[in-house]
Order: C-alpha cells, then structure tokens, then sequence
C-alpha cells in the first residue's frame, strides 16, 4: 500500500502532501500565537500601568539572539539548497550549524531568564512579565522541538538521502518552513517583548 | 513468529506480516484508527451518559440516597450515598466536557470522518497515516488525564464545562489535569484535520472533481478547517491558564479579588472577559464541528434511503461553506450578558441571525429531499428522518438566545440546555447512530438487527423529548442551569419543579432503551446477518466499491470516478442507482 | 516548488538569500537603533511593527518560497489571514464591552 503524491506533485494543485500539510499546520499555528499577541494587546491597553520593555529587558542580549535565529534561517535554507545541488556533505555542516545556532539561541534565552530570577523577577511579578515568559517561553519551546526534528534528520533521518533523494529534500524543505516561521515567530516577538 | 519478523524486518516487503500490536493497537490503517476512535468515543459516551444520570436522580430526588451506585461513590464524594455539592459540580462539567470533546466530535470526525473520508475519495489511506495513529493516541492521553483526575484531591475539574476565569483559576487541582487534558485533545484534533484536509484536496481519485464529492465529505472538509483555526485560540487560553494557575501569573485575574473574605494575592491586572473570548471563540466553531459532519450523514442516508438524488446539492454545500465562515464572526453572542456596548452586540446579534440562513437552507434541502421519494424506512433512515425536525426544534430555539433582549431573561437558565441539547442529542446523537446502522455491514460484512434498531430508536426518539422538551418550560420560568437541588430554594421555580422528576425518570428509560443498541451491536458483529453483496443498500458513492470489510489499501481494482454522488432513480437505467465509478457505456 | 530546478536556478536563489540576510541584519540594527530614541507610544508601535512586517515578509517570500507558491497555498493562509484578523478585534471588543463604543 503506497499514499500517492508523497514525492511527486498532484498536477491539479501543484502540491506534494507534506507541503499543504505543513503550511495547514503553520496556519494553526498562526492563530495560536495570533490569540496570544491579541491577549497580550488587551492587557497592556487595559492596564493601569505597563513598563517599556527596555526598561527591564537585556537590548543587547536579545539584539544578538534575533541575529543568531536570523542567521540560524539562513543556513537552513542553505541546507536545502545544499540538497538541490546535490552536495550531502554542505548539507550536514548547514544543517549541523542550523542546530548549534538553535542551541546557542536557547543558551543566551538561559542566561537572560536566569538574571531575571536573579533579580526575583518572575511570571507572577507582573502581567509584564507573565506575558513575556509565556511568550518567550513557548516560542523556546518551538525552538526545542526544531531542535529535535533537525537533528533526527541531520543524524538518523539523513539515511533516506541514498534511498529516495527527493523525498528526503522535501523532508528538509518542510523542516525548513516550520523553522522560518519560528524565526518569523521571534521577529514580531522581539520588537513587542523589548523594544516597545 | 520472532524469526520471521526478523528477517521481514527492514527489507520493506510487502508481505511483511503485521503483528497483533501493529495490526491493531498502533495500526497506522485509517479504518482501524477509526474503529479505535468509535469504540473509545462510545465508552465515553457511556461514561458521560452515566455522570448524567446520577446527576439527575438528584434532580428528581435532592438529598436522597443514590440507590445502586450511591455506595461506589466514596465518602468524599456522596457519603451514605448522597451526592455532595461539590461532586455534583464536578459531574456537571466534566458530563460537558467528556460528551463534546471526548465523545460526540471524536465518533463524528474521528470515527465516522476516519474510516469513511478515504474511501468515499477513492484513496488507499490517509494522507499521513502515521500522524494519525499519533492523533487517536493523542486523543486517548487526554481521555485517560481526564478520568484520572477524578481521583485527584477535590476530584475532577468543577467550573463548568466552560472553565470561566477566576473561578477556574482557583479551582482544586482537577482543573489542572482538565487544562492538560484539553491541550491533548486539542494536539489530537489538530494533527487529525490537517490530515483530513491534505487527504481530501491531495488524494481525490481520478474524476473525482470537488463537485462530486460526497456531501459527507464536504461537511467532513469544513469541519476541518473549523478545527484548525478555531483550537489554537482555546489552546492559547489554556496555556495562559495554567500559567495563572501553576506560575502564579494573573491574565484573568482582575486587581482586588477576594475570595471568602480574603484578598488573593496575585499582581492583578487580568481580565475575566478575556477567557471568554477566547474560549467562545473556539467553542462557537465547535457548535458546528458537532452539527456538520451528522448533516453529512443525514444527507447520504436519506438520498440513499428515498432513492433520489439530494435536492439542491450544490446550495448544501455552498451554505456549508458559508456556515463554516459565519461561525467564527459570532462567538460573542454567548458573552451579551457581560455588560457589552450596543454596538457591538447589535453586530453579533445580525451575524448570529445571518448563520441561521445557510443552516435552514441545509435543512430545507434535506426536508425537500424526502419530497415525492419512495421511501425505505430503514433503521438508519429513522433516526436520519427523525434528526430533521429534531434539529429543527434545536436551532429554532435558539433564535431567542441569539437576541440580546430575550437572552437577558433566558441566559444560563435550563432553556439554553434545552436547545443546545436538541441540537446535539437528538440531533448529532441521533445521526451518529444513524451513521452506525448504515455502515455497519461495511465494517463487520454483518447487517444490525432490525428489530431491535426499532426499538431501540421509538424508545430513544420518545425519551429523549421526554427530558429535553420540559427544560423549556423550566428555563422559561427562569430556573437556573446550575443548581444542585434543581431549584428548590426559588419561589419561582415552584410551579415548574415538577417537571424535575420527569425528565429524570425518562432519562433513566432513554438509558435502558440504549442497552437495546449495546446488546444489538455486540450480538449483530458475532451473530448478525450476513451481508450477500459489498453494496447491501444499492448506494452510489464509492466506499461500497471495496470487498467487505476493506482490505489495508481499501481498493482492489484501479478506481476512476464518472459521475456525482447521488444518482439514484436516474431515468431510463436498468436499476435505480449508477455506482460513481460506473463508466458510461458508450 | 521542488520541480523543474536547474543547478542554475538554486545558485541565483543562493545569491539572493544572502542578500535578505544581509537586509534582515540591517532592519534588526535600524529597528533597535530608533527604539533607543524612545518615541512616544502609537508612533513607536507603528515604527517597530513596520519594520518587522517588513523581515516576516522577506524571510516568508525568499526562505519560504512564497513569491512562487501555488495558489492553493495562498488560499489557506488568506483564510487564516482573514480569522486572525477577527481574533485581533479581541481588544477592541473588550473595550467596547465597557461602553466606550
């Protein structure tokens, strides 16, 4: 028994399975963490008093972490490319420096939680600074789970690159996508949670 | 038997036999999963239908013992075998949560979506059968965190199906496992419709344009899209909930609450109504993920039974599409009494009167259906025919509660139970047996046996009028929804209590005319008649072109499709229906 | 997507994301640079929420190969375009709830 259009696209909409399903299950997830900035909108309009985010959050710290998931993109999208032009060994080291950016992302988010708890700075503090564990929190969370799916393909995953090449490059572009949208993800959470 | 296996293993035969663990605990088979949902659904029905009926009885009976099972129920909960408060509470929202999350969506989509959707498309499986065995799975955890946390101290969750902040927020921990409970089910239902969607638009078999679909698939198809979108808001709220309730944050919790007389101790600034919003926005679209895949049933079971083609096929499903877009622009309408501003409520209250349009057009092409049909009076067609003016009753009902004015009187009394419940229990309810008379003899190659479906449907059909039918009376009289006593301390309520003990005693009657259907199934799948033909009720669509019951990869010969689905009583053909893979003989 | 790539096509596209790259840099440094002049309240949200419309836009076009998506694709998310809309009337709502409108 084998699904049909796995590998190669249906003529009539011009999609193989796995990328409709993937930008379904990103529209999902558009409308979670779109639910999540709408609370976060309501309460801080209907607040009394609400700090600036430069007031409390580390600007530099998480300057660097935009530019590491931004870079982290990039070479995920790099790995991808590696794939099309048939290049396995440029894909391990994109994919592999995707995984360690993710790391190195998650790292500096440890360092910045631990000063806030330093400080007894918690969720409970303030609606503030609820919204922003929340937030950051579950985005680290998506984080992690790309972690978990980027390297299960750069390590056991990538065996099906000898067994069937083209399903294991739509296996990376799909990974790709859910990577870019956390990344796109953190580029609306960062301006809101710091900046403003 | 290890042997073997091991050399199958990894050679990616396709004769590689399956084990008794793959075959059917973790069968990525799309028919199997769905049986795995029906069966798990109906326990919990059972489950919900019972919680119910020991609510009632003390309805009918306030601070009388429980006979039978008062003693199981433990001190903490009914000592001497009378219910406490607090226990009537929990049962109250967790017969809520367990009838629509547990039980009525999963055996409509889970089940009857599951098993069916790939079949009527003409497809060897779903989409991802992988990421479907993890959706029932996923489905089951959150069913196993929700009877356990029963057994929690304070027991299971207890503000009410709907979970309203603050109240839930400082609920016992049952509310905890409740939350962790729904972001399972919500994990479930999320993987499930975007397995559902890629398989209708992606696996569609040749010919098999969208107009000829089956009408099931399409309500199977937007139902989908309702699940997608409308969750994810519920499972926001969820996680900001349990960080109210685990990290001590206050989204919903308002500055200065007090709570017995002592201030709570949170940084305040929340917002109630927040929850609200976002729970409803969810739940608005979940009234219609309940209602449109039975519709769907209905449908294929009345063209089949009047052996006529549905009347207005192509307007049933643009109202359905229509339906499922309106649903998500009138959640508010469930929030008039929180103090909101004319404006805005004259908004919900136009929006909540446009969805009524394209669900009367569904029904009335359905009704127009029956209309100068040869009918067959199956045990499926009963309860499909008894489903229309059993909808009818819930949605008409529901005009009042969807204007402000008459909603001031009637919110949270027993009339919003009363309407909501014809929609889903002698409305879904009725349809999903429908759907599992009809289909019974595809998945067991048994037919159910007809007279006890007969008696099992006019007990049900007079029983369950017999409970919900005075609940209008009672909310009329502005008796509230959520009392333990059934409203004994209200001088209002005075005139109408009596009402009270008979809709409990036609509970307990709809109760035992339900062990008519336990016994029939579980007798029909051993000992049932036997079906002489893969299509045993002449239909056209294409689930009836497998062997019974479908192999793994359903269909054994190349499948093109050449017509729509319904064309029964076609003019000048030998017999009154033209299978869809039938080609025209030219 | 996938069909009809020569070697061709991915070396150009490899050229171009690191153009974006090199953008989305500098829109992160621009972005934190006029956050440090701290603009009053509704000109800030408008600056900032601008210009980081502008870097979704870039990573979903050039990462995600949206500018050559098919159709279909393009449905779901006007769809959910649509709904998520609806879910960020919340606010205003709520405040309505309170008798400003």
């Amino acid at each position: 028994m084998q699904v049909p259009y796995t590998v190669h696209t249906r003529s009539d909409t011009g999609l193989y399975n796995a990328k409709l399903g993937i930008w379904l299950f990103l529209s999902s997830e558009v409308m979670l963490f779109g639910a999540l900035f709408s609370s976060y909108i309501l309460l801080r309009v209907g607040a009394d008093t609400w700090p600036h985010g430069y007031e409390h959050l580390n600007i530099p710290l998480g300057t660097v972490n935009t530019a590491v998931l931004i870079t982290s993109s990039v070479t995920m999208v790099m790995a991808w490319a590696s794939l099309m032009m048939k290049d396995f060994a440029k894909y391990r080291s994109y994919l592999g420096a995707t995984i360690l950016l993710a790391i190195v992302f998650l790292v500096i988010k440890g360092f910045e939680y631990a000063a806030k708890f330093e400080h007894g700075l918690y969720p409970s503090t303030s609606t503030y600074f609820g919204i922003y564990f929340t937030l950051t929190g579950l985005h680290a969370l998506h984080i992690i789970g790309g972690i978990v799916v980027n390297a299960y393909l750069w390590g056991p995953g990538s065996k099906m690159w000898k067994t069937d090449p083209e399903r294991f490059t739509h296996r990376i572009e799909i990974a790709g996508l859910y990577w870019h949208f956390v990344d796109i993800v953190w580029i609306f959470l960062f301006p809101m949670l710091y900046l403003l | 038997m290890e042997h073997t296996a091991g050399l199958a293993h990894g050679e990616h035969d396709t004769s590689h036999e399956l084990s008794f663990w793959e075959k059917y605990i973790f069968s990525q088979d799309h028919k199997v999963i769905g049986i795995q949902y029906g069966i798990t659904a109906l326990l919990f029905l059972l489950f919900g239908f019972t919680l119910m009926i020991i609510m009632r009885w003390q309805l009918a009976y306030p601070g009388q013992p429980i006979p039978l099972i008062g003693q199981w129920l433990g001190d903490a909960n009914a000592p001497g075998g009378i219910m406490l408060p607090e226990f009537y509470n929990q049962l109250g929202a967790m017969h809520g949560t367990i009838m629509v999350f547990l039980g009525v969506v999963p055996l409509a989509v889970g089940a009857f979506g599951n098993y069916l959707v790939p079949l009527q498309i003409g497809a060897p499986d779903m989409a991802f059968p992988k990421l479907n065995m993890m959706s029932y799975w996923s489905y089951f955890l959150g069913g196993v965190t929700m009877l356990s946390s029963f057994f929690v101290p304070g027991g299971a969750a207890n503000s009410g199906w709907t979970s309203y902040a603050p109240l839930a927020t400082i609920a016992t921990t049952g509310q905890t496992f409740w939350l962790c409970g729904m972001i399972f089910l919500i994990t479930s239902s999320l993987l499930g419709s975007v397995n559902f969607i890629v398989t209708i638009v992606q696996l569609r078999a040749k010919g098999l344009t969208f107009m000829r679909l089956p009408f099931f698939v399409w309500a199977q198809l937007v139902t989908s899209f309702l699940l997608l979108l409308a969750f994810p808001p519920l499972e926001a709220a969820g996680v900001l909930q349990l960080m109210d309730r685990l990290a001590g944050t206050s989204f919903f919790l308002p500055s200065g609450l007090v709570i017995s007389g002592q201030p709570l101790h949170v940084s305040g600034g929340g917002s109630p109504i927040l929850w609200q919003h976002l729970f409803w926005f969810l739940a608005h679209p979940e009234v219609y993920v309940l209602i449109l895949p039975a519709m769907g049933i209905v449908a294929e079971i009345i063209a089949n039974n009047t052996r006529k083609p549905l009347w207005g096929y192509k307007s049933m499903v643009y109202a359905t599409i229509f339906l499922g877009f309106m649903s998500f622009i009138v959640w508010a309408h469930h929030m008039f009494m929180t103090g909101m501003g004319t404006v805005i409520s004259a908004f919900f209250q136009t929006t909540t009167m446009i969805i009524s349009i394209p669900s009367v057009i569904i029904l009335t092409a359905l009704l127009l259906s029956l209309y100068g049909g040869s009918i067959r009076f199956t045990v499926p067609m009963l309860f499909a025919t008894a489903f229309l003016p059993m909808f009818g009753i819930g949605g008409l009902t529901g005009l009042p509660l969807g204007l402000a004015p008459s909603d001031i009187h009637l919110h949270d009394t027993y009339y919003v139970i009363g309407h909501f419940h014809y929609v889903v229990a002698p409305g879904t309810l009725f349809a999903l047996f429908a759907g599992i008379y009809y289909w019974f003899p595809k998945v067991t190659g048994r037919q159910m046996n007809n007279a006890l479906g007969r008696i099992h449907f006019f007990g049900s059909f007079i029983f369950i009028n017999g409970i919900f039918m005075p609940m209008f009376i009672e909310g009329l009289a502005g008796v509230s929804r959520r009392l333990y006593d059934g409203g004994q301390q209200y001088a209002h309520a005075q005139g109408v209590l009596h009402w009270n003990v008979f809709m409990s005693i036609s509970a307990f009657c709809l109760f035992f005319f339900q062990l008519f259907f336990i016994i029939n199934f579980f007798w029909s799948m051993k000992k049932g008649k036997k079906v002489n033909s893969d299509n045993p009720w002449d239909a056209t669509t294409l689930e009836w072109d497998t062997p019974t019951p479908p192999p793994h990869g359903n269909f054994i010969k190349p499948l093109e499709v050449f017509r729509g689905p319904y064309e029964y009583s076609v003019p000048g053909k030998s017999r009154d229906f033209v299978p869809q893979s039938e080609q025209e003989k030219v | 997507m996938s069909e009809a790539h020569t070697l061709e096509d991915v070396k150009q596209q490899v050229r171009r994301y690191v153009l974006v790259f090199v953008a989305l840099l500098a829109l992160t440094i621009v972005t934190v640079t006029i956050s440090y002049f701290h603009l009053s309240v509704v000109p800030a949200i408008i600056v900032a929420l601008f210009v980081a419309s502008i870097k979704g836009t870039l990573v979903a076009s050039y990462f995600m190969h949206l500018i050559s998506e098919r159709k279909l694709v393009f449905f779901v998310l006007i769809l959910t375009g649509v709904f998520f809309l609806a879910l960020m009337t919340l606010p205003v709502l709520h405040h309505a709830d309170r008798g400003v409108v």
